[in-house]
Order: C-alpha cells, then structure tokens, then sequence
C-alpha cells in the first residue's frame, strides 16, 4: 500500500520535473568529451572544434553532411590558377558590438599558426598561403600551386576578434574575456570538469538557434551519461554506448538521432617488409611476407563477413564499407561495392598466392577509441582463421596503441602486420583519406602521414597530387574516383570494413541533425513542434 | 629530539627523490602522448613539431633532470592538452575533492558508530547480524557498481536526487563549497554516500569490535555497579574508548579516501581531482599524471613523518632507539 503512495507520488514528481517546452529555455547536454581550452586556435581537435563552432563562425561552414555554406564570407571563386578571392558578409557583429572586416580575418590567420604550447595547430589549414586584403570585404589567398581545398580549410578556422589584440593569450580566452565571436552563441562560462554555459546571441547573421541557454556536462563514462539522461538531469547526450541502444529504443521517454558519420573503420596491412614481425609460417618459423602480395590482400577481404560485422558486433549500427567514404561524398566512386562474403574465393586466392595450407597473423587494434574495436578484431580473426590464416588478437588502450601503430618499430617505422584502425575525413572528401592513407609515406612533402602500411604506388602517387592541384570540380572528382578504384579495388591497399554510425539521444521531442564529422552542435538539437 | 627531526626528514626527502625517479620514468615509458594530442590530418611536419615543442624528443634522462630542477622550484610543468601548470589545475579541484572525501567521512562516523555500537551490545539480536551482512556487502561490492546502481534506484526510477556532476556553490574563506546550498547537497548526497561506504563497513566493524571488548572490562562493570544509567555507560564510559582505535584508522584512511574518489568521481562526474587524474591517464597527460602523484607521495610523506615525530613525543623509547641505530 505504502510502496503505491511512493510510486504515485514519484510519477507526480517527474511529470512536474518535466520542463514545458517551446521557443527557448535552457537546454543541458551531457557530453563524452569536453574541450581543452576555449580559445578556438589553441588545439586543432574535435571537441575543441565542435565546442567552438558555437560562438566563433569561420569564413565557410560545413553543413551535417559536410557540404560546404556560407559563412562569415558570402561567396569565394578561383580568380586565376593560384589565387582565390573570398567576399565576406557585411553588417556582421562580434559579441562586442564591434564590426567584422577583413581586418579580422588578417588577424586570425595571422595568430592562428602561432598559438604557444599548442597541442595541435591550425598550421595545417593556413601554410603555404598568402593573404591579401583588398578591401574591407573583399579578400585573396594565394598559394603556389592550384589549390582546389581552399574553400575546406577556410571552413576549419574560427574567426576571432582584432580587438582582443595581438598579446592574446590562451588564458584569456578560457577567461571568458577574448571569447568574443559572431557565432549563434556568446560564452558565458567554462568550470573545467563541471560545465560550459552559452548562451543565444541575438544578433547573429544568419538563422536563430532554438535554445536560449546551453548548459554542456563533461559525463565521461558512458552508462552515468546514459542514467543522466533517464533522470532527467540531462537533454540530450552524444556517443550513446551501442550496448544501450536497444535498451533506449524500447524507452518512451527517451529519443534516438542516428546518422552515417565520414568515418571509415579499415585493415590496413604491412606492405612494405619483406619480413613482417607478426606474420609467421604455420608453426611459427618465419616466411616471406605474404601480405605483399595482392591476392593475398584481395583473400583477406573476400574473407571479412561484412554483414555479420554490422549485424552482430555492431548490432545493426554502421553500414558496411567498400571504398573510403560512405555515399553522398565528393570522391566516391559508383565502381566499388563492399566486397562480397565468399569463403571459398578466399581459399583459392590463397592457393593460387601459394598459400593453399594459410599461414599466422596476429592482428593488433586499439580497445578504446572507435565503436567495438575490439570486438571487431575478434571477429576478423575469427573470420581469417575460418580461411587457413590463423589469427591471433592484440588490442591495448589508444594511448599505447597508436604510438606503436605509427611508429613503434625501428626507425620509427610502424610496428605491427596487420591492424584495425579508423579514419575521419576531416574534409568531407575523398582527398583527405586518399593523402594520408594511401599516397606513398613522403616525409619532406608531408604525405602519408598515417599510411601504417606504406602503400606505394607511383600511379596512384601522381593522381592524388594531380586531384590536390586541379580546382575544377568535375575534373578533380574524377581523379579522386580513379585513384580509390586503383588503390582499393586494384591494389586492396587498406580493406574497409564499414562506416561508423554514430548515436545521439535526447528526452522524448527533441531531434538532432546528425553530423557526418561527429560533432555535437546545439544548433542541430530541436524540440518537435 | 633535534637529530631525530633530522634524521627523519632526511629519510622522507630520500623517498621523495626515489618516488619521483619511479614515477616519473613509470609515467614516461608508457604510450606517446602525441598521438593523443594532435589531429590525425596533420602531416608528420607537424608531428615533429609538437614532439619538439612538448621536449619528448629529449633522452628520458635529460627531461628527468629538467623536470628535478624545475620541480626544485615549485614548478611540476605545464600541462600537455591543457597547456596550464599542472600543479595549478590539481590545486583547483581540490576543494571539489576534499569536500567529497570529508562528507563521506563524516558519514562514515555518523552512521558507522552509533551502528557498530548496536550490533556490539547486542551481538545476536537478529538486527545486529543484518548490520553486520550490510558491511560484509560495503566491503565487498565494488564501488563503480554500487555507484551506478545508486544513480539507477534514486536518480532514474526515484527521482530524488541528481545523478550527476557537482551542484551550486558558493564561496566561503575564498574556497567554493556546495555542501551550503540546497542544490549543491543534493548534488553531494550521492557520491558521498557512494564513497563513504566502504569506510562506514570499516567503522562498524572498528566500534562493534571495540564494543565487544570494552563492555566486559571492569571499569564498565564498576560503573554499572556504581547504579548509573545504561545510557551513560555506553555514551560516555564506552563510546570515549573504543573511540581511540576508530580515530586512528579514520585519520589513516582519509588519504585513501581522496584516493579512492577517483571510482566516485568518475561515475558522478564530480569535477574533483579524481577525476582529472583519470581522464589525464586515458589521455596521457603526463606531467598532471606526475604532479598528482607527486603531491600523494608528498602528502603521504608528511602524514608518515608527523606521525613519527607524535610517537617520539608519547613515547621515548621510539627516539632512544633510533639514535643508537
């Protein structure tokens, strides 16, 4: 009898908790990772970015399917080989009140490179490149060569305020009292560990955000961001653990946002030592590494049940891969399809290469950085195992994991034979992975910087950096589609096995536009009218 | 008295310079923090820049020496993802931390002595035993498990209490505190019992032993005898001595406690040391990792060297000794 008073009077309790909603109030989000600083130039990461894109606006945005839109600059085009010219926004204001101009711009790009003690810079979007201010809004960048990723990278730079002055320090941002911008939200407060609160600049340029008031939780560990969410103490959470997705789904309180993120989860293979440290014959003696060979590879492929990856380890949440972005990107090519389960192919690939009995492997992954990587290592194992090539499994936390990956053998060469890891395009096209993956690994010209196998290929080589230099959009697409077809449909350089679908989820009536880059943006949380 | 201060001090400033050996070459071998750091676009120019700029291209000796010699001077470095001096981001959760720590020790003596005392008086009463099972339970159930199911039964299906983070504070000597407002203790309510747990097993087990013992001493009977009230007896003639042995562990444990939130912390997200040194460790921010542990050790240090030079003075036998030695 009492037990039912209780009850009762908890519903009672939680029906008068629920805020009403509407236009405006306050929205609290809890979230997996919050940002190293708020000064926007300090670390080029994403929580970082993704909290910025708040209250800084950059020069270009990036729509959820990274498409690019206008931002502070309200057109650009290539006004010779070289140079392009952007035509910024006019009547835009800081938080402040104070006018944007070129003069801004100048400012940004001019400090951005050069922040001390960055972790990670924005040197990357801005070397190599020249300004000039022609008038107050009307700027040119020019590069060396043809550059056809300006628009891009000027979409990864947040513009920040001359005004604050060029003795600006990252403290001064976290402060609060440099964190002037002309994004949809002005700061209000960054606790470190406890909470970040914004709040709507009615003044900005383009359409209002919905919520008055953001209040942003650091919740690390999954299940508490989950529970937080069941109590009501949070709105909305990002990076829903995929072992609760179920659970939530039969929840009436409780709404899901999925979407296809630009992340790609792939095997990448030792292609470049004649002896690999984790391929040994069968029995252990050493061999010839059988990796080099393209059959091989193409086995390994044939072999890796994608479906069963996205069904079972997965439980339905990613989409299974065969090229380097999932459909809808720039750079995708409509000639390659995931490749087909076929056991049985794979045996006789293997045969023909001259391994009719298999051999050893050991696949190494991280167990802490991408959706069920470890779980997706067992599998693949298994899967090998099935075709003659049996396989061990090795996966560490990322902090040991990508060091070794990357440069844990001698001479800093990467350590493993084989191993699972996952790339984001940052761009939203196929360049991005292209150079970075599969170009062969050139120190002096700052390419391949992640290829972990040193996949090489003169002729593919030539049409990634020809599509680097080519600004016209249909010619680039096509460069971009003829080195993917080459490189994973030819020479099975890296194996995707599928894209990463990342989960949102927020109390009954609240919907999010899912971002293909990850990112958690309040803009795109909204209350269903 | 004046040597064995020396002596002693020596002693701690040897286990210091060794921890600091070990802590810092520990920390160091493990993983690349770049790797954590940096963007995965950037090319291996910018790679080479940030492994510069951090010093990690240095031999492990000499970042050792340069790490010694700042620390000599009050500087444990700057962190790498904060770019902030390490020692200035643990201080600032301090507050959040100790707070924590002292509210579940408080608990932990509110609750824990009156019920140990209980189950000590009545050792077979059927009460006592479910007391006794509870702390068999507060022993042994991991916390990160209790803490959870915690935030499921009183949070989700309850609603009473927030689930998560730390609540309103307001400053008081200049320190922000959440325990004097009403949002803040809801806030704390939670971890602090969460923390609290396996101490309370402890100080039930510490007074219902002490109980059992004290109740057949004489001066127990005497006073009994003497007709005084069953009350007085046990607030005054028993709780006073079987409170000794409970103040001492209690004061011991209080270290363990601070470390122990690290569990609580993470599960509440409350904005404490705990938490910051964990999510340093996933992230392999070293030198937060190393100033952490070198403020523990030091902390631990003191704790050790007050508590000698307290025995000396209670007891000379202590001192005599170790000036022969």
């Amino acid at each position: 009898m009492h037990f039912h008073k209780l009850l009762i009077g908890c519903a009672i309790a939680g029906m008068m908790a629920a805020p009403a909603w509407g236009q405006g109030g306050t929205l609290t989000v809890g979230l997996k990772a919050e940002p190293s600083s708020i000064d926007p130039h300090y670390h080029n990461l994403g929580p970082n970015n993704s909290m910025a894109a708040h209250y800084f606006s950059r020069l270009v945005e990036q729509d959820d399917k990274l498409r690019l839109m206008p931002g502070l600059a309200e057109s650009w085009e290539p006004i010779s080989d070289t140079t392009w010219e952007f035509k910024l926004r006019q009547g835009v204001k800081f938080h402040d009140g104070s006018d944007f101009t070129a003069d801004d711009v100048m400012f940004t790009f001019e400090r951005a490179p050069n922040v001390p003690n960055s972790p990670s810079s924005f040197a990357t979007y801005l070397k190599g490149k020249s300004f000039t201010k022609v008038d107050d809004y009307t700027l040119r960048i020019t590069t060396e060569r043809p550059y056809p990723l300006m628009p891009v990278d000027m979409a990864q730079v947040p513009i920040i305020s001359a005004d604050v002055g060029e003795e600006v320090a990252t403290g001064d941002f976290n402060a609060g009292k440099a964190a002037i911008g002309t994004g949809p939200y002005r700061f209000v407060e960054w606790v470190p560990g406890d909470r970040l609160v914004i709040e709507r600049n009615d003044d900005y340029f383009d359409a209002k955000p919905e919520w008055d008031r953001i209040v942003f939780k650091p919740i690390k560990s999954g299940p508490a961001r989950v529970a937080a969410l069941l109590a009501g103490d949070v709105d909305f959470i990002d990076n829903v653990p995929p072992i609760d997705i179920a659970r939530l789904k039969g929840e009436d309180s409780v709404q899901l946002s999925q979407g296809v993120s630009s992340r790609v989860i792939y095997l990448h293979m030792d292609q470049f030592r004649e002896d690999s440290p984790f391929v040994k014959a069968n029995g252990g003696g050493s061999i010839k590494n059988p990796l080099l060979d393209v059959r091989v590879r193409k086995a390994i492929s044939k072999a890796i049940d994608r479906d069963a990856i996205v069904d079972r380890v997965m439980e339905g949440v990613a989409i299974k891969a065969g090229q380097l972005l999932p459909e809808g990107f720039f750079g995708v090519t409509p000639n390659l399809s995931p490749e087909p389960y076929d056991p049985e192919g794979a045996k006789a690939l293997l045969a023909e290469a001259g391994y009719p009995d298999g051999f050893e492997l050991t696949i190494h992954g991280p167990n802490d950085r991408y959706i069920n990587d470890a779980k997706i290592c067992e599998a693949v194992a298994q899967m090998l195992t099935r075709i003659g090539i049996r396989t061990a499994v090795e996966t560490m936390p990322k902090a040991v994991y990508f060091r070794r990956a990357s440069r844990g053998g001698p001479d800093n060469s990467p350590e493993f034979s084989f191993i699972l890891v996952g790339w984001g395009s940052g761009t939203g096209e196929s360049s991005s992975p292209l150079r970075s993956l599969l170009h062969t690994y050139d120190k002096d010209r700052g390419f391949g910087a992640s290829n972990r196998g040193r996949h090489s290929d003169a002729e593919i080589d030539t049409l990634i950096e020809d599509a680097l230099a080519t600004v016209d959009d249909p010619a680039r697409l096509a460069l971009l589609q003829k080195a993917t077809e080459l490189a994973i449909g030819r020479n099975q350089g890296i194996i995707p096995t599928h894209y990463q679908v990342n989960t949102w989820a927020g109390r009954k009536g609240l919907s999010y536009t899912a971002r293909a880059d990850e990112r958690t943006i309040a803009m795109g949380v909204t209350s269903d009218k | 008295m004046t040597v064995f201060i020396i002596r002693r001090l020596l002693q701690s400033a040897i286990v210091v310079a060794v921890m600091s050996l070990l802590v810092f070459v520990g920390v160091n071998v493990v993983g690349d923090p770049v790797d954590m750091l940096i963007n995965p676009e950037a090319d291996q120019a910018e790679i080479e820049r940030v492994i510069r700029d951090l010093g990690l291209d240095r031999p492990l000796h000499e970042q050792y020496g340069y790490f010694v010699v700042n620390a000599l001077q009050g500087d444990l470095g700057k962190s790498f993802i904060f770019g902030e001096p390490a020692l200035q981001l643990i201080v600032e959760r301090m507050p959040a931390t100790f707070e924590l720590a002292i509210a579940a020790l408080l608990l932990a003596v509110v609750f824990g002595i009156p019920l140990g005392v209980l189950a000590g008086l009545r050792p077979d009463a059927r009460w006592s035993r479910t007391i006794m099972a509870g702390s068999i339970l507060g022993f042994s159930l991991p916390s990160f498990w209790v803490g959870i199911m915690m935030i499921m039964l009183f949070a989700v299906m309850l609603g009473w209490l927030p689930s998560t983070g730390r609540g309103d504070t307001v400053p008081v000597l200049g320190v922000e505190v959440s325990f004097l407002t009403r949002d803040g203790l809801s806030h704390l309510l939670l971890p602090a019992i969460n923390l609290s747990l396996f101490k309370l097993s402890l100080v039930i087990r510490l007074a219902r032993a002490g109980t059992r013992e004290v109740i057949h001493q004489d001066y127990i009977k005497f006073a009994r005898a003497k007709g005084l009230s069953e009350t007085r007896v046990v607030l005054v003639h028993l709780l006073k001595n079987i409170m000794i042995p409970v103040v001492t562990v209690l004061g011991l444990e209080f270290g363990g406690l601070v470390a122990f939130s690290v569990v609580t912390e993470s599960v509440f997200a409350w904005p404490g040391m705990g938490k910051l040194i964990i999510d340093s460790l996933h992230e392999l921010d070293r030198p937060v990792v190393v100033a952490y542990l070198m403020i523990v050790v030091l902390m631990f240090v003191i704790i050790n060297l007050l508590v000698d030079i307290v025995y000396s003075i209670l007891d000379p036998r202590v001192r005599l000794q170790d000036t022969r030695a």
